[in-house]
């Protein structure tokens, strides 16, 4: 570890370009190319800072085994993966919410539910805790085929404007969580260069707080 | 499960190899030397326990402990900790031994893993318990012994970050009055989730200004030393509670590691709340190195012994040799060349005196028959340097 180099996990795809703009807002001097370039590592030339460029779903393992000192990432990939990192700041953006959807007026007689999920830990969390049984299969995308295909009775996905579902006739029956990017911190970069990361962190925290009222 | 591959080991578990080893050693060596001269004994405990005693008490989550059946159809565990272990020593067999005590340790621990890289089942540990010493002074002790122990192992970097579950608690409980939320405070914490902490925290019933209390005690993470001193003055108040004395510790305990030149390297942090569920007070993690993961923990863990019905207050810690290995940046040290002797029948004497001799200075020597070789060079190879006792010629390379 680099102790004067911060390395930022940034989530490439949707979230991407949201906490682009917000690290902007915080003041990060980040050039004009960043948001296009094909790039997986960018280090910024005036900032000892270090960009690298993940799957979402993967940065939370970077983060943790340190080899990000830093990373954004959606709470539905943080509750998922149930990595040990410090989830520091909420920054607002890229909102969504986790819901149960399916087919309108179903009425499943089989004795288990059958629910298709990207997100089988916490479909199973949900389930168990409102102990009814359900036999969960994992599916890796386009999630809103399985009731409509006969795969499942109902699906546990991120909703953002519902027009997914909307389009493929399903409704939501109920919803499980908010869902919002996190700034996430290594615990060990966050004792070993404390000062930088607080810094960064009071940055995101204002920049956010910006965000928010320039959205009301 | 099919069939296992004939080299293939239990899930989790690993080799090994020589030049690890050589490694493991080496820091072994050094713990042990430095754990005995701060007057530390050496003891060593079974690696099976009965799930009962053992597996229970040691706060180690049910589905990670190593349990199966034992001749007699007893439950047994694979040790998943030593504090627990020491804790039932420390309350039956040294139960007459005057306090306090001073033990220490090296073991292999078992904790079944989830399937991934960098997380095994079983590894060793070195650490060291101070039993029958309520005061922070003991605190400060183990932790000044830890950290020398880890500046001696050649870590980069050493770092400590400390808190106190028994102020977290009390605090927590002067503010709400209800120990489920407590727990779910306290948890959030132990789960690093800050945001979740503020979202729980909006929820509660409580005045807009126990509200921002709770909300600047997880901020409080980002003060420095000084002003997280500050900042629990002013939670402590002035009466004699149990936020007040934890807190007139923690003065005390940071005025120590001053004395004791260790300050610039601590983070004194009272949001830190560790996994295990037996710590009462104090509590660090030993941070360093190129490892994203802590190499040390440690914590005061008043209430353990009780439950092998001896009460008696304890602190201690463990570091974790495999995460110390990969956050050690340093070569593996060199200073354990080794050098052949090859002989043959007629000079297996001389060879053997001379191998002696050399041993006797202190140096690795292997002695290997020449007919006992496949093909010279490529074992020469392996040598710093190679003599030779053949016939009647004896030549040194």
């Amino acid at each position: 570890m680099n102790d004067s180099l911060i390395t930022i996990a940034m989530p490439k795809g949707r979230i991407f370009g949201d906490a682009c703009r917000l690290l902007r807002n915080a003041g990060f001097r980040l050039p004009e190319t960043f948001e296009t370039t094909r790039k997986l590592i960018f280090d910024l030339e005036s900032e000892p800072f270090r960009f690298i460029l993940a799957k979402p779903v993967d940065v939370p393992t970077y983060v943790e085994y340190g080899a990000a000192d830093i990373g954004i990432a959606g709470k539905d990939v943080l509750l998922e993966s149930g990595r040990d990192v410090y989830e520091m700041v909420d920054l607002g953006i890229s909102k969504c919410h986790m819901a149960v959807a399916g087919l309108p007026k179903h009425q499943s007689r089989r004795p288990f539910l059958k629910i298709a999920t990207k997100y089988p830990n916490i479909a199973s969390d949900f389930y168990r805790k409102r102990g009814e049984q359900v036999d969960l299969i994992a599916l890796n995308g386009s999630i809103e085929l399985a009731p409509i295909v006969g795969l499942a009775d109902a699906i546990v996905d991120i909703v953002s404007t519902g027009q997914t579902l909307k389009e493929n006739g399903l409704i939501e029956y109920d919803r499980l969580l908010d869902v919002s990017s996190r700034l996430v911190v290594n615990p060990v970069s966050y004792r070993l260069k404390k000062g930088l990361i607080d810094q960064i962190v009071e940055k995101m925290i204002k920049a956010t707080e910006g965000t928010k009222v320039g959205m009301d | 499960m099919s069939q296992p591959y004939m080299f293939e080991k239990p899930l989790g578990l690993r080799d090994t190899l020589p030049q690890a080893q050589k490694e493991i050693s080496r820091l072994e060596m050094i713990f042990q030397r430095e754990l005995q001269r701060w007057g530390y004994d050496f003891i060593k405990t079974p690696a099976l326990e009965y799930a009962e005693t053992i597996g229970r008490a040691s706060a180690i989550a049910d589905n990670r402990l190593f349990k199966f059946l034992d001749a007699e159809g007893h439950p047994v565990v694979l040790r998943p900790d030593m504090t627990t272990p020491i804790a039932r020593i420390a309350a039956s067999s040294l139960r007459e031994e005057p306090l306090p005590l001073r033990l220490a340790y090296t073991a292999d621990l078992y904790r079944s893993q989830r399937k991934e890289g960098g997380h095994p089942s079983e590894f060793e540990q070195t650490g060291a318990e101070l039993i029958g010493d309520a005061t922070p002074y003991a605190d400060v002790e183990v932790i000044s012994l830890m950290m020398s122990l880890l500046e001696k192992s050649g870590l980069a970097s050493v770092r400590l970050a400390v808190g106190h579950v028994g102020f977290v608690n009390a605090f927590f409980y002067d503010m709400v009055k209800d120990k489920a939320i407590v727990n779910h405070l306290r948890n959030l914490l132990y789960s690093k989730n800050d945001v979740g902490f503020h979202d729980y925290v909006a929820t509660l019933h409580v005045t807009r200004e126990v509200a921002s209390l709770l909300n600047s005690f997880v901020d409080s993470r980002r003060m420095n030393n000084a002003e997280t001193l500050q900042f629990l003055e002013r939670l402590a108040g002035t009466s004699s509670t149990p936020v007040h004395s934890y807190y007139q510790n923690i003065t005390e305990l940071i005025h120590l590691l001053k004395l004791d030149n260790l300050d610039a390297q601590i983070d004194l942090d009272i949001t830190l709340v560790p996994h295990l569920s037996y710590y009462t007070g104090f509590v660090f993690q030993g941070f360093g190195g190129k490892l994203g993961f802590p190499v040390a923990s440690g914590g005061r863990y008043d209430d353990l012994l009780a439950k092998f019905n001896r009460p008696c207050p304890a602190t201690g810690f463990g570091i974790r040799l495999d995460r110390l290995m990969s956050a050690i940046t340093m070569p593996a040290a060199e200073h354990e060349k080794k050098c052949a002797v090859i002989y043959d029948r007629e000079n297996a004497g001389n060879a053997m005196r001379y191998a002696a001799e050399e041993r006797e200075k202190g140096r690795s020597v292997v002695l290997q028959h020449a007919e006992g070789i496949d093909t010279l060079e490529t074992f020469e190879q392996q040598f710093e340097s190679v003599t030779y006792f053949l016939e009647r010629t004896e030549t040194e390379e």
